[in-house]
């Protein structure tokens, strides 16, 4: 395993990290509407990060969205880069035909198409198997009808993708299908909503939406193995955004220790507050590590070597993400409980992110059942 | 970045881990496995073995007999030799030996260098006093000098196998003025010497492999110096700052994992393996987690100081894989003492040493060592720098204050 950046990648990281900077900061003066910040994504070439450069991508991987998402969590931005870029768009160019390819991709990289994915419902947690919505054929034309919970951008989004369930019983791994759906198509309900993190997302619901059977993702009936690689993108790609959120929020308290004096010193001359910065740092670095191990194992051809890395990078972000986030709060004292200070913007970052796309019993499930007795080696 | 190793580093690893499975006596291999007790034969045997094949100081300097291998070629020695159940390399080798080179004579060099490298001469340490511990620097015992020798005085204590040891390199004081690390001095003392005494100390973990050494008048020759009189500090740090790349002990640890779920899949509660139960399966999941993870911060560390050029492998970060290796290893043996139930409780001291020997054994075989490897794993926070001791050292480096 090689843990240090390549040329591409340490430039990548550079402008990435300028790029976020100067978003947060024109956020903060003056808030843009979310298309105009868009586009500043596509500019930059950002849009098509993972995609081929045949379709005006960068032909990048799992290394190179970590880089980016790690910018986007340090400056606790809220645009649908883990959605479109990280599993949306990798997933179009898995399963789509060359049609849905030429049509959708280009206009992804572009920033003109903002497509979010719709898999899980109100009752599924983050079972991407249990799924009640249903899809049934009419001549030419695809119903679909049900829930999906808390879609993170859909708000933003022009296309959904969602799942659906052509045949089988509730829970099968067989019988999905993915749905291409205009969020105009009559039926569409967006009930907006805004994450603890202040993030535009919605509860969904789908009224006998009716599509074309050609707007239909991948073959029939078996769509789940590629929606779970799709997902595992999306993790591995959160788990750097929260090593950035960390990160900042590590750099903002060790730099009140510095600073804020009581006793007649920086409160950082004293132990007991030390102690506790280090174990933050130690948190940080062991998820920094592991969330890059998980950005590599994302292009890993080896399913079950990619799983338990994902799902342990997801773990220990969301042990490593709680830790750090509570314990800069309290080392801040009161400060760090006002709403203006901004420590708690991280805290909030990372408890979403902490929920998103499987949460630590999650991810230890998913992990644990891919450990043998005897221990695999790794 | 990228997820595999080199063709090359794999092939070394592979490499590293069939010498051991071929060349590790059995005997040993069986003991690291259960947890027993190793006598100075399996350390001494080993580092014969790994003297012939040229690997038994990879880290000292090619014209001394290193390997010149790249930090992450001799992490991942560390790791396999560790894996496949060899003893560690102590006795000195990694800790006076680097300093001999560096600040020896070109007599103390051939007096000792070859003989630690074939395995004929081992190392007591002499640091901590019972008045100077996490405070080294406060250290008291004290040598005068009289014509071409210095006369020792005091005491040293939490010394690993003195019992085994042929010299001791010891911190003594030898200016009484001035700043406390201003006036020690670094002495090679011979064991035999007269005055010199050694008493064991029985641990908590049933063991006596720590001890403390007395010593009355005992004259050590000045040309058994290390480099200036009253520079000892400085050589002490260099010492430390030492052979840091394997100090997350990733090979052990992962040694210690598969110890853990052959226990958990050998333990059944109620019929059903404790490693098939949720409640069990968790936490030892958890745990391989926090190994992963470990296992990624170490390449990691090694790697960037690799890029950086630093050669001497991770600075302050290491204290970070120090905290977290032990503390880690504790997690492991706590988890162990818990998985094996009512059978952690009988003990018997025969059992650390020879095994059941002819007695009928007491509970599963697994179980009769690991209430005693527990304990004994509590002072790996405490050694080589109190975990407390690392976190002020790196909350100095994060603050500057």
């Amino acid at each position: 395993m090689d843990f240090i950046l390549n040329e591409e990648q340490t430039l990548l990281r550079d402008m990435a990290a300028r790029f976020a900077a100067d978003a947060r900061a024109r956020q903060e003066k003056t808030p843009e509407a979310p298309d105009r910040r868009w586009s500043r994504f596509a500019e930059l070439g950002l849009l098509g990060l993972t995609l081929s450069e045949a379709h005006g991508g960068l032909g990048g991987g799992g290394v190179e969205t970590m880089i980016v998402a790690e910018e986007m969590g340090r400056q606790l931005l809220t645009d649908p880069f883990v959605p479109t870029v990280a599993v949306a768009g990798p997933l179009i160019a898995a399963l789509g035909e060359a049609t849905q390819q030429a049509q959708l991709l280009p206009a992804l990289a572009a920033g003109d198409l903002v497509v979010v994915p719709a898999f899980l419902e109100p009752e599924a947690r983050y079972d991407l198997a249990q799924v009640a919505t249903t899809a049934r054929a009419e001549g030419e034309r695809v119903v679909i009808s049900g829930r999906k919970a808390v879609v993170l951008n859909a708000p933003e989004a022009d296309l959904l993708l969602v799942s659906a369930r052509a045949s089988g019983a509730h829970g099968d791994p067989e019988g999905l299908c993915l749905y291409l759906v205009p969020t105009r198509t009559p039926g569409v309900v967006l009930r907006a909503i805004t994450t603890l993190d202040g993030r535009p997302a919605a509860e969904l619901t789908l009224n006998a939406v009716t599509v074309e059977a050609t707007a239909r993702l991948g073959p029939a009936g078996a769509a789940l193995p590629a929606m779970e690689q799709a997902v595992d993108r999306g993790v591995a790609a959160l788990t750097g955004e929260a090593v950035g959120a960390m990160a900042a929020l590590f750099d903002l308290t060790a730099e009140y220790l510095r600073t804020r004096k009581q006793f007649g010193a920086p409160i950082g001359k004293f132990q007991a507050l030390q102690h506790k910065l280090v174990d933050m740092k130690v948190a940080l670095e062991l998820a920094r590590s592991v969330a890059a191990a998980a950005a590599m194992a994302v292009d890993v051809a080896d399913a079950e070597v990619r799983r338990r890395f994902i799902a342990a990078a997801k773990v220990q972000v969301a042990r490593s993400g709680r830790f750090i986030g509570q314990a800069a709060i309290q080392l801040h004292g009161a400060m760090g409980m006002t709403d203006e200070y901004g420590a708690g913007r991280y805290l909030k970052r990372l408890v979403v992110i902490g929920a998103l796309h499987g949460d630590l019993a999650h991810h230890l499930e998913r992990f644990a059942a891919s450990t043998e007795p005897a221990g695999p080696r790794h | 970045m990228k997820f595999a190793f080199s063709p090359e580093l794999e092939a070394f690893r592979q490499d590293v881990r069939r010498f051991v499975a071929d060349t590790l006596s059995p005997a040993t291999r069986a003991k690291v496995d259960e947890g027993r007790r190793l006598v100075k034969s399996d350390y001494v045997d080993w580092y014969r073995i790994l003297h012939a094949k040229g690997w038994i100081t990879p880290g000292w300097p090619v014209e001394h007999g290193g390997t010149d291998w790249s930090p992450l070629e001799r992490y991942i020695f560390e790791e396999e030799t560790a894996l496949g159940g060899a003893p560690p390399v102590t006795g000195g080798i990694n800790m006076i030996g680097p300093v001999l080179i560096a600040f020896g004579t070109p007599e103390q060099k051939a007096a000792y260098l070859p003989a630690m490298r074939r395995g004929d001469l081992w190392w007591a340490q002499g640091f901590s006093e019972p008045g100077a511990g996490s405070d080294l620097a406060s250290l008291a015992t004290r040598a005068v000098l009289d014509g071409d020798h210095y006369v020792v005085n005091g005491t040293k204590i939490w010394q690993t196998q003195a019992a085994y040891a042929d010299m001791m390199f010891a911190l003594v004081r030898t200016r009484f003025e001035g700043k406390p690390q201003e006036g020690i001095t670094l002495l090679l003392l011979d064991m035999n010497s007269p005055g010199l005494s050694i008493q064991p100390i029985r641990t908590i973990d049933g063991g006596q492999e720590l001890y403390q050494c007395f010593f009355d008048n005992v004259r050590v020759p000045v040309e058994n110096r290390v480099g200036a009189d009253g520079k000892g500090w400085t050589y002490a740090k260099y010492l430390l700052g030492f052979e840091r790349h394997g100090i997350a002990g990733i090979g052990h640890a992962k040694r210690q994992m598969a110890r853990i779920k052959r226990v958990a899949a050998a333990e059944h509660d109620r019929g059903t393996r404790l490693i098939d139960l949720p409640r069990w399966r968790d936490r030892i999941a958890l745990l391989e987690i926090e190994l992963m993870a470990l296992e990624c911060l170490s390449l990691r560390l090694i790697q960037e100081s690799e890029a950086k050029g630093a050669g001497a492998g991770p600075g302050v970060e290491a204290s970070i894989l120090k905290i977290r290796g032990t503390e880690l290893r504790q997690d492991m043996f706590e988890l162990l003492t818990e998985l094996t139930g009512p059978y952690g409780i009988p003990f018997d001291e025969e059992v650390m040493r020879d095994g059941w020997g002819n007695g009928a054994p007491v509970g599963p075989a697994h179980a009769a060592t690991i209430a005693s490897n527990y304990l004994d794993s509590r002072k790996i926070s405490i050694y080589g720098g109190a975990n407390e001791i690392q976190r002020n050292v790196l909350a100095k480096a994060i603050l500057g204050v």
